[in-house]
């Protein structure tokens, strides 16, 4: 099919507008796309059109390279394909594909510059161009901050709309007809005397043609799939215990692998005895690693039952060892040294710091990811090849690392990316899997499944950062009139950037998330960040700094709101100068019933209102005082994201993200002692039981101007909605997660 | 020792306190069935003993006092039981790591409650947890499975 003489011409990438706006550094790099993967290894006859759809006589292949953590995107990524290139489920497979540079993540690097999610102003527009090219530049996919919608949404229906149209001209070709008169439907093209040529017949004949790139996408009132609930492609294997997570990896001779490494997290392994270990049933390898050791046994429970009887000696934490100095670090960062950025600075901060105002200053705890699935990842290493089996979020950067431990060339790294039983951001993480390669590496050609203990899990998660802030503000007339407020944290960003060995650097914003952000016209605003020196190593968990920084606003806000005399949700709308913010706000008052009857005496109710990741979130959360306990009754959410994808699982995911918000919130924290997190499995760190879970009503609203993901903004309102909520019912003002510390929950 | 796991008997020589979880999934590669925690908080690794919702990772090898039925026995993707199909139909699932634990969870309260109350449902269904947060859907599921079963019995 004379293949390679084709590879310059298909070489190109789709979407490449996305790159415009004047971004003056590097525009000719920018501009070069990433050549196709899948142009390499094509087989004879095979037509690949773009990365992202693959065709040959047997299937059609759809790519959906972002990770699925449980958030339903491979669903959703093949579903925008699938839509413009008429096909339907059941038609095609779907492949998470090889790491590649191709599937650099756009909607992350648009929102990556430090401009509201609001502002559709020229600057911030041209500066998220700016750092789109940076990502671009270094072709980074990731998995995360919400973003794989919004990345994929035009790309992606492009991708089937040129395949769709590539395909149309491969039928033209062979059946002499104008391409005018071919229609296309549920994977074939239709002539017009009813008879029909399958994409795949076609596949042939697409390979040997230029593909057709110049397409325009439907209208969104033509859609057959997008916009109604679908059902998704994991559904039935997760239905029937069939689908197949990293743990469930089984590979010819595998041997199974566990690691305890220093509870203190980066401390040192000073010596270790292995004796007891080493005679164990089924024990094959005992391997120092780095911080701590591995047992290698022809059973997982072997493997761990063998690590637990190694006797360790472990150094001491590289960060303080006892909670109370932590905390302390974060109260003593509110100077001039610390200031990260003032983010806002509106009117005159000093009207907040008159006298006769309110004070008051909140906590966040640490929090572990502890997602279902533990850590795991298999790998196997030989003298040409290392392969990695494992669900995680930057793949290409996991390539890069785990070469550097086996000293091969990253592209010999060969990644298959697995389905996730959960993430919230631990995935996001690579040091399950170095420490997977590091096994592997001195057990060549010999596939090794490293599967964490959840007690193992725990020890070594990145939490969430721990957070404080301070605030000052002031009441006139029965109205909110100034607020200046000052957080401090450690930067997430440098943390987990520092670990992954990519750039970070300048202002972290997500120290100000969750507050800087806010879409209110406060006459008087101010918001300072202090960057708290690096304490226990941290990690993006589920809505990262918003998680605590919505928290630390809304309650404030919600107090000086109480002490004007206002009504919680009419003076959020008053002072709410987004039309889609004020619109979310508005809704959940309706559906609430908020201006109907009062609640009942033993009930509260609280609103909360935040903006994640582009995304206006408002919650409002009912209570009630049973037996002196909190029992949260009912939850009305709604979300704009621009364009609701699909209902159902839009409905799933905004109430999963109020479970979580609510749960961790409730009950959880973690917290060191003698440089170790105490908490050690869910005994210790509980969440939310079906028991305990209220109603959800949720609603999606699409008057925001993009698309947007709804994986992480349902987390942030959560938890000020439910301290709201029990201040209405009790009278009692919760400034510190977890709420379980000062009430009780039925 | 011998154990029958979904209709199939099994010649397994394992330690007499290796739990079920690590026999079925190790040993027989029946990966249907989940670790979360090992210490009985999650239920990630729920089977059914003689029809009774246990979990395995605290079932002895030697203590399994009968037939084991696992996510694979109750249903497959071509024969699915009625409450696995309740669990599609409401689309219960996000990473569904959980879900074969709550499915058997489920089965095994609707054997002995075929009608439960909300309170029931919390109560017998709070022995597992979900960390995506499905417990909304959980509950409508179990209702729609309760309507189905009763309708076949
Ligand atoms: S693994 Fe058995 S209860 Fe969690
Ligand atoms: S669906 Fe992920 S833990 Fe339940």
């Amino acid at each position: 099919m004379g293949k390679v003489g084709k590879i310059a011409r298909r070489a190109f990438l789709i979407g490449s507008a996305a790159v415009a706006g004047g971004v003056a550094f590097g525009v000719w790099r920018v501009k070069t796309p990433w050549p196709n993967p899948l142009e390499q290894g094509l087989a004879e006859g095979a037509a690949t059109f773009n990365p992202w759809v693959l065709i040959d006589a047997e299937k059609v292949t759809l790519i959906t390279p972002h990770a699925d953590k449980g958030q339903g995107v491979a669903h959703v990524q093949a579903a925008l394909i699938a839509e413009e290139m008429d096909i339907e489920f059941g038609q095609f497979e779907i492949s998470f594909g090889q790491p590649d540079k191709a599937y650099w993540n756009r909607a992350l690097a648009a929102e990556g510059a430090p401009f509201l999610a609001t502002d559709e102003g020229f600057t911030a527009q041209t500066a998220r161009g700016a750092i789109g090219g940076l990502i671009k530049l270094i072709g980074l996919q990731i998995t995360g901050g919400s973003s794989a919608v919004p990345d994929s949404y035009v790309k992606l229906r492009e991708a089937g709309a040129m395949a769709r149209e590539t395909v149309k001209k491969a039928a033209s070709e062979k059946t002499g007809l104008p391409v005018a008169e071919l229609k296309t439907a549920q994977g074939a093209v239709h002539l017009p005397d009813g008879s029909t040529l399958s994409y795949t017949e076609l596949a042939g004949i697409a390979a040997e043609i230029a593909p057709v790139t110049d397409v325009r996408l439907r209208d969104r009132s033509d859609w057959r799939l997008l916009g109604k609930p679908m059902q998704r492609l994991d559904i039935v294997a997760k239905s029937t215990g069939t689908q197949r997570y990293g743990i469930d990896i089984d590979l010819p001779g595998m041997v199974h692998a566990a690691v305890r490494v220093n509870p203190r997290q980066g401390g040192a392994l000073n010596r270790y005895d292995a004796s007891a270990a080493e005679g164990m049933r089924g024990v094959q390898k005992i391997i120092e690693v780095t911080g701590g050791v591995a047992a290698v046994a022809d059973n997982t429970w072997r493997a761990f039952q063998a690590v637990e009887a190694i006797d360790c000696d472990w150094g001491p934490a590289p960060y303080p060892a006892e909670q109370e100095a932590h905390w302390a670090a974060v109260a003593a960062s509110f100077t001039e040294e610390r200031l990260d950025s003032t983010w806002r600075d509106e009117g005159d901060a000093g009207v907040a710091t008159a006298d006769g105002t309110v004070e008051a200053e909140y906590r966040a705890p640490y929090l572990a990811h502890a997602p279902l699935e533990p850590l795991n990842a298999t790998v196997r290493v030989t003298e040409t090849a290392v392969e990695v089996w494992a669900g995680q979020q930057i793949p290409r950067q996991l390539q890069v690392l785990v070469a550097a431990i086996t000293g091969h060339d990253a592209d010999q790294v060969i990644f298959h990316n697995q389905f996730m039983g959960g993430s919230f951001g631990h995935r996001l993480e690579f040091e399950h899997v170095k420490l997977a390669a590091e096994i592997a590496n001195q057990m060549r050609g010999v596939a090794v499944k490293l599967t964490y203990s959840r007690e193992e899990d725990f020890a070594h998660d990145f939490p969430r950062q721990i957070g404080m802030a301070r605030a000052r503000g002031a009441v006139t007339g029965g109205k909110v009139e100034a607020i200046d407020l000052q957080v401090a944290m450690p930067s997430v960003t440098a943390s987990q950037m520092g670990r992954a060995g990519l750039p970070g650097g300048g202002a972290d914003s997500q120290i100000a998330a969750g507050v800087w952000n806010n879409p209110y016209a406060l006459p008087h605003f101010r918001m300072r960040a202090y960057r708290v020196p690096e304490l226990a190593p941290v990690s993006s968990w589920r809505s990262v700094g918003a998680s605590a920084g919505g928290f630390f606003f809304d309650c404030f806000l919600d107090e000086l709101i109480h002490v004007a005399g206002a009504d919680p949700m009419a003076e959020r709308i008053r002072l709410m100068a987004h039309d889609p913010s004020r619109k979310v706000l508005e809704a959940v008052a309706e559906m609430s019933g908020w201006d109907g009857p009062r609640p009942a005496a033993g009930k509260g109710r609280g609103v909360a209102f935040v903006e994640s990741f582009g995304v206006p979130c408002a919650e409002v959360v009912e209570v009630s005082v049973v037996d002196g306990a909190i029992r949260i009754d009912k939850v009305w959410v709604a979300a704009d994201v621009g364009v609701v994808l699909d209902p159902v699982n839009f409905e799933n995911l905004v109430q999963g993200g109020v479970v979580f918000g609510l749960a961790h919130a409730m009950n959880c924290e973690i917290t060191y002692a003698d440089g170790m997190a105490e908490q050690s499995n869910y005994d210790s760190y509980e969440g939310m039981r079906i028991g305990q879970c209220p109603e959800i009503f949720v609603r999606g609203l699409e008057n925001g101007a993009k698309i947007r993901g709804i994986g992480e903004p349902p987390v942030p309102p959560a938890a000020p909605a439910l301290a709201n909520a029990i201040f209405a019912a009790t009278g009692k003002r919760l400034r510190e997660m977890p709420f379980s510390k000062f009430v009780d929950f039925a | 020792m011998q154990i029958l796991v979904d209709g199939v008997a099994h010649e397994v020589d394992v330690e007499d306190d290796m739990p079920l979880l690590w026999v079925l999934r190790d040993e027989l590669s029946i990966q249907g069935v989940k670790y979360g925690c090992g210490i009985a908080q999650c239920g990630a690794c729920t089977v059914h003993i003689d029809g009774e919702a246990v979990k395995s990772c605290q079932v002895a090898a030697a203590d399994v006092w009968g037939e084991v039925t696992t996510i694979e026995g109750l249903g497959q993707p071509d024969a699915l039981h009625a409450v696995q199909e309740a669990w599609i139909a409401h689309q219960v699932a996000q990473c569904g790591y959980c879900q074969s634990g709550q499915i058997m969870l489920a089965a095994a309260l609707l054997a002995e409650t075929p009608d439960p109350t909300e309170a029931e449902i919390d109560e017998a269904m709070g022995a597992n947890l979900c960390r995506c947060g499905t417990y909304p859907r959980i509950r409508a599921a179990v209702k729609t499975a309760a309507v189905k079963l009763k309708e076949a019995s």
